[in-house]
């Protein structure tokens, strides 16, 4: 039996480093993004909606690509940040970009869901209560929305632990940089050493698992004491 | 006046365009359901922005469209008091009450909680959270949270539609003694004819998002200006009417004529009698000099525990039970007086208990 190489674990803390930090920029963004929404209505916000939600129905790869263009070298937002002496592509934060940006339209859709939900009436009781615009939203309405918010909040995390296409695209597999679980899979199945897809595969399936359960868990204590005195 | 409103909103299918003035008395606005009632409150607060209108409480110009003025819902200090409370669901009672406490500091934050806690006998309910208190504890809460930004007017709509019968009328004692502390404006909004006349000390009748009447509540029961404002502070007959002497009229659609005790300033349109004002005499009594007094058949009848409904057909026997003239409406002591008696019955129209409506 050949020797196993010694295990290679970056890929697990680049995943989870990754995808943490993908799911707070998006709840941030996707919030916003929700909160924008809901006050809007006519063209412009469907417009907008639709291209809120393109990486929802483009291809992972699409998206990759798309981004490659955008902080490429001669792309608009790649020659901004080379005025500071700073490349994204290829590099750690491009994992990020590609995570935060795939799972962004399922924050953005359920926080809207859930934001629309939160009965009109108490925004209004706390607006007669002197409560500026931003305290009816943070006391009242985010509270309220929260099993929605949070919902959605698991949902971009699940998708950007599984990001792969626009990942490889943007951030390509430089090991200890930028390979995540996925990517370490699909090279080691390339590379044929089907043990260690294996073991990675095993992994991802453990920690998702470990993931869903401790939410589920959470949620669900949550849920059931929910507003009455503990 | 303290407090000054008029305002027109128009919608593709109802419109609202109402003028009054409140002072320092609890008012009940009355109207069927759709009539706007919560929609004016809604105007009043800021949270529904009027097409065009002037609000004033207190020479603070709340709202004005012509300079362009809309003080937003926030800085308005009108206390709101929703039909179903809104009380946070998420907050216990204490962070309910202190929600409009949040600029002040802590101290006086904890102090005033406890004396609106007590204000409003919230007490020993600080810990819980809404879903866990009574329709009467929740109404409670939800008037000591609108008093903590001590408005200068009070706005309830429908504050007691949420609530079992039978806990009614000790809530209703409740908030008239709350009101009678206040001395601000307060607006009462109800579909419910003796809630309004219990809790306002003025009535306003809304009527398809208009003011229908306005003024002392004994007088517009009494003397309803109109047909519409009969019918809705609860007459129930009505007839078509026709001047025929000084202080006589025709009722065309009772077939008969009746004495009246007003006199007539303008021609009647119709007339009216509310059904609890009918009477009946023995038949022995109706003498040719008395007058309003007239022969009538049992169509049908319906019970609740303590009254009786009787729909009466004047003049001869009914043909359909469909088809009557008058109901009257008496206790059942009484009933059971002279339900035995054989038919025709003799119904007793009093002059007084008659109101002419114009046109």
């Amino acid at each position: 039996m050949a020797a196993i190489a010694p295990m290679d674990w970056s890929p697990v803390w680049i995943s989870l480093e990754t995808s943490v930090t993908a799911t707070l920029l998006t709840l941030a963004v996707g919030l916003a993004a929700a909160v924008w929404r809901e006050r809007r209505r006519g063209v412009v916000a469907a417009l907008v909606d639709g291209i809120f939600l393109l990486p929802l129905v483009l291809p992972p790869t699409v998206v990759g690509f798309l981004l490659l263009l955008l902080f490429g070298r001669n792309g608009p937002l790649g020659k901004l940040l080379l005025e500071f002496g700073a490349t994204v592509v290829f590099s750690w934060p491009a994992t990020v970009i590609a995570a935060a940006v795939v799972s962004f339209p399922l924050m953005y859709l359920t926080a809207r869901a859930a934001l629309e939900q939160v009965d009109s009436r108490f925004l209004e009781a706390a607006r007669t209560l002197g409560a500026s615009e931003w305290r009816v939203f943070r006391e009242v309405a985010l509270p309220l929305a929260w099993p929605g918010v949070l919902a959605g909040t698991i949902l971009s995390f699940a998708r950007a632990l599984g990001e792969f296409g626009a990942t490889l695209m943007l951030a390509g597999n430089i090991p200890g940089k930028t390979a995540t679980i996925p990517i370490a899979i699909y090279f080691a199945v390339e590379a044929d050493d089907l043990h260690r897809a294996f073991a990675w595969c095993f992994i991802d399936v453990v920690i998702s698992l470990a993931l869903l359960g401790g939410l589920y868990y959470w949620t669900h204590a949550q849920g059931r004491d929910r507003w009455v005195r503990r | 006046m303290p407090l000054q409103i008029q305002a027109e909103k128009k919608r593709p299918n109802f419109s609202l365009d109402v003028s009054f003035t409140a002072d320092d008395e609890p008012l009940a606005i009355l109207g069927p359901s759709g009539a706007g009632k919560t929609m004016l409150l809604r105007c009043i607060a800021g949270l529904e922005r009027p097409d065009r209108g002037l609000i004033t409480l207190n020479d603070r110009v709340l709202l004005d469209t012509e300079r362009r003025i809309r003080i937003p819902a926030r800085d308005r200090r009108v206390g709101m008091l929703f039909q179903h409370y809104a009380l946070f669901p998420n907050c216990t009672v204490a962070e309910n009450i202190a929600f409009g406490l949040h600029h002040l500091p802590r101290e006086e934050r904890t102090r005033r909680l406890a004396a609106l806690v007590d204000r409003t006998h919230a007490g020993g309910l600080e810990h819980r959270y809404p879903r866990e208190l009574s329709g009467g504890e929740q109404q409670r809460v939800a008037l000591a949270r609108a008093f903590s930004i001590e408005p200068e007017a009070l706005l309830l709509d429908e504050p007691l539609s949420a609530l079992d019968t039978h806990l009614r009328s000790q809530i209703e004692a409740q908030l008239l003694e709350t009101f009678a502390a206040y001395r601000r404006p307060v607006l009462i909004v109800t579909h419910n004819i003796e809630e309004a006349y219990r809790l306002g000390r003025e009535l306003l009748v809304l009527s398809a998002g208009r003011v229908a009447a306005f003024g002392a509540k004994d007088e517009i029961f009494r003397r309803p200006p109109s047909l519409e404002v009969a019918r809705l502070t609860g007459c129930k007959n009505f007839s078509r009417a026709r001047r025929t002497s000084e202080n006589t009229v025709e009722a065309l659609d009772w077939g008969c004529r009746l004495r009246v005790t007003h006199s007539l300033p303008r021609p009647p349109a119709h007339l009216g009698i509310r059904a609890h004002h009918i009477d009946f005499v023995e038949s022995s009594n109706a003498g040719a000099s008395d007058e309003n007094i007239f022969p009538c058949w049992l169509v049908r009848s319906s019970e609740t525990p303590f009254r009786i409904t009787l729909y009466l057909n004047l003049h001869r026997p009914p043909v359909a039970s469909s088809e009557y003239h008058l109901q009257a409406e008496v206790f059942k002591e009484k009933w059971e007086r002279f339900r035995d008696r054989p038919l025709p019955w003799h119904m007793r129209l009093a002059p007084d208990s008659l109101f002419l409506l114009p046109e």
